[in-house]
């Protein structure tokens, strides 16, 4: 009991990662129906800013964790969503009214992109930053098995249910949240009715491109490493959890990573751990074959 | 008229084929990116500095020797293809590759070319497939396995020891061998898992670990994996001892890791660095401000033994040197290295080392 807890805590910070990257594909590809396949690398790249200012902050002596962290979240949401809005200003907008393959390779082009630039500027190896924040609570000594929460995956998993809270609050209650859905049902209605269509869809590539950067900052502090490759496997995941949950839909991305961490460490915890990826995509086809749109994704409604 | 021109066009390319200066291409090729170039940076550090040495010597046969550096990333594909780039650039001897699973596939290619290799890749498969061409300056994983197991079953008698594996050539290969030699001493493993490497998180092998109170996890695989295991061990309040392979001399498990790199067991051969004979060449690294651990100087080495091995020759012709190679014995700083009709070195054998502070040690 106590060990399938400890389980479940692991699978919860899992998740709550994939989930925040998920939400940059799903919000999207909600507003223009494209996949950004460069979004795992915008999160590779949060993770490297994130790791200098950690460095620049070690050599500058700060001592104090909440502060550093805060600073460093801040830094690394500034420069991020400012690599979201490049990426779409550059690679996409270009491209819009084309035809819906031209924007996807300008996507793949866009991750080759991103991943050799950082490889050639921050250079192929590992980069490891010392352990941030240490230790943890206990939170039920059971006679055969210690439950512990790191204040890591803790911070973790309380920074993504704060985020999520205050997303949907966005979406749902704001002026922008009304404009960003106007454009996701019809851009050209919006757009009639004095949306700024462009604006709004750079918005929102960049408030994706925060939330990567969130779990840029998070998988530096928890991990510790971080090397030019992290984007590839950490942006598959995150879109199976996107496909998952439903693309489209922002409660469905969530709801996917944490399904997709759970299987994840539940898998290994009880079964076997090296079939644990075949798991997870076969649970998704499983998923596909029932659900086609996903798990809260509506079907797409053909108008005539 | 016509004719005239036309040899004498074709005396010109004859004459940029064979280049001024007598060179002799001899290359390295391993993960010189990707999560592994660490160890590729040592090898081209020691070739390096051998070829410099051999050149100040006058070089092979009168020839000066330049490097050809190949990157495979430690990925089997992209080791064909430099394989092939390095036989067209036609070079005589190759040391390399690295990984285990870039090794195999890429000798294929060497053996049809007729180039020798000498490698440090420890999968017993490296020299059992009977390739002529093939020298291994290091010892084998079912040696290694053997030291390690036997260690593991002596010093922590009566303890739970897992033993994981990162599903790779090397590491399977590794972690299956300790297994068979703990067994045989009569510590069966409490546990056999393997993982996938290239992950972040290791939190569920972590707490599985922890649930059945295991001490010492026993890992076929390399450096980067065990930095984030034994990072997030810490995290659970799992206090970890790893026993990993050649591949632990990385430094690198040391910044990843932090503190609990002193956690971390290895085997690997002799320190080279403790041989007499090295020295002059270990003071002449370290004043150019290179650590010569891990394989600078095994580089080094295998860039003697083609030196020698070509001056005992005579020449840099596949067949004499082949021969050369199988029948001499040759002075090199990692110690005196003669091959069996295998291609493995004869006397190679394994030590239990400790990381301490950033330094690694003898264990006692």
């Amino acid at each position: 009991m106590a060990y399938a807890l400890q389980q479940l805590i692991n699978g919860l910070t899992l998740g709550s990662m994939y989930g925040l990257i998920a939400i940059g594909y799903t919000m999207v590809y909600g507003i223009i129906g494209m996949i950004n396949f460069a979004h795992g690398d915008i999160f590779m790249v949060s993770a490297f800013i994130a790791v200098t200012c950690f460095t620049l902050l070690a050599a500058a002596d700060v001592s104090s964790i909440p502060l550093a962290l805060m600073f460093v979240l801040m830094v690394t949401i500034f420069f991020t969503s400012a690599y979201g809005w490049a990426v779409e200003r550059v690679a996409y907008r270009p491209l819009r009214g084309s035809t819906r393959l031209a924007p996807l390779i300008s996507a793949i082009g866009m991750s080759i992109f991103l991943q050799n630039t950082v490889q050639l500027t921050q250079g192929a190896r590992v980069k490891p930053i010392p352990p941030v924040i240490e230790g943890g609570i206990e939170l039920w000594a059971a006679p055969d098995f210690t439950v512990q929460i790191g204040w890591s995956q803790l911070l973790i998993i309380v920074t993504t249910v704060v985020l999520m809270t205050a997303f949907t609050w966005m979406i749902t209650r704001t002026p922008f949240g009304r404009q960003q859905r106007a454009c996701e049902q019809d851009r050209t209605m919006a757009a009639l009715l004095g949306v700024n269509v462009d604006r709004t869809i750079s918005l929102t590539f960049m408030l994706g491109a925060s939330l990567a950067a969130v779990a840029g900052v998070m998988v530096s502090v928890y991990y510790g490493v971080v090397d030019f490759f992290i984007g590839f496997l950490a942006g598959i995941k995150a879109f199976t959890a996107a496909v998952l949950g439903g693309i489209g839909s922002l409660p469905g991305a969530m709801l996917g990573g944490l399904l997709i961490g759970l299987i994840e460490s539940f898998w290994a915890a009880y079964l076997w751990a090296e079939y644990k990826d075949v798991a997870t995509f076969g649970i998704l086809c499983l998923v596909l074959m029932l659900r086609p749109s996903g798990l809260l994704g509506r079907p797409e409604v053909e108008k005539v | 008229m016509k004719k005239t021109l036309f040899a004498a066009a074709l005396g010109a390319i004859g004459a940029l084929a064979v280049p001024a200066h007598a060179e002799l291409p001899v290359a390295i090729a391993g993960p010189m990116t990707g999560q592994y170039a660490s160890a590729g940076d040592q090898i081209r550090k020691g070739a390096e500095m051998a070829i410099a040495d051999i050149n100040a010597r006058g070089g092979v046969l009168g020839e000066k020797l330049v490097l050809e550096v190949g990157d495979d990333a430690c990925d089997p594909k992209q080791a064909v293809s430099v394989a092939n780039t390095m036989v067209n650039k036609g070079i005589v001897f190759m040391h390399g590759h690295w990984c285990s699973s870039s090794t195999i596939p890429a000798s294929e290619v060497y053996v049809e070319a007729d180039i020798p290799m000498a490698t440090v890749s420890t999968n017993p498969q490296v020299t059992e497939r009977g390739l002529e061409n093939i020298f291994r300056i290091m010892g084998r994983d079912d040696q290694q396995g053997m030291v390690a197991g036997t260690y593991l079953a002596t010093q922590f008698k009566g303890k739970k020891i897992a033993v994981v594996d990162d599903k790779s050539a090397y590491g399977k290969g590794l972690a299956d061998e300790i297994a068979k030699a703990m067994t045989a001493k009569g510590a069966t493993p409490a546990l056999r898992e393997s993982i996938t490497a290239g992950e972040k998180d290791y939190s569920g092998l972590v707490t599985k670990l922890k649930r059945d109170g295991v001490e010492v996890m026993a890992y076929g695989g390399y450096h980067t994996e065990v930095a984030l295991i034994l990072r997030q061990a810490q995290q659970a309040g799992l206090d970890l001892t790893v026993m990993g392979g050649d591949t632990m001399t990385n430094s690198e498990l040391v910044t990843a890791a932090g503190p609990a790199a002193d956690k971390v067991l290895f085997t690997f051969s002799p320190d080279p660095r403790k041989n007499p004979d090295a020295a002059p060449v270990v003071e002449k690294f370290r004043a150019a401000k290179v650590e010569p651990e891990g394989y600078v100087l095994y580089a080094y080495a295998a860039m003697q033994l083609f030196e020698q091995a070509a001056t005992a020759a005579k020449s840099t012709d596949y067949v004499p040197l082949e021969k050369a190679l199988r029948g001499g014995t040759f002075k090199t700083v990692i110690g005196d290295l003669a091959f069996d009709a295998k291609g493995d070195q004869q006397a190679p054998g394994f030590v239990v080392y400790r990381w301490q502070g950033g330094q690694y040690d003898y264990a006692k």
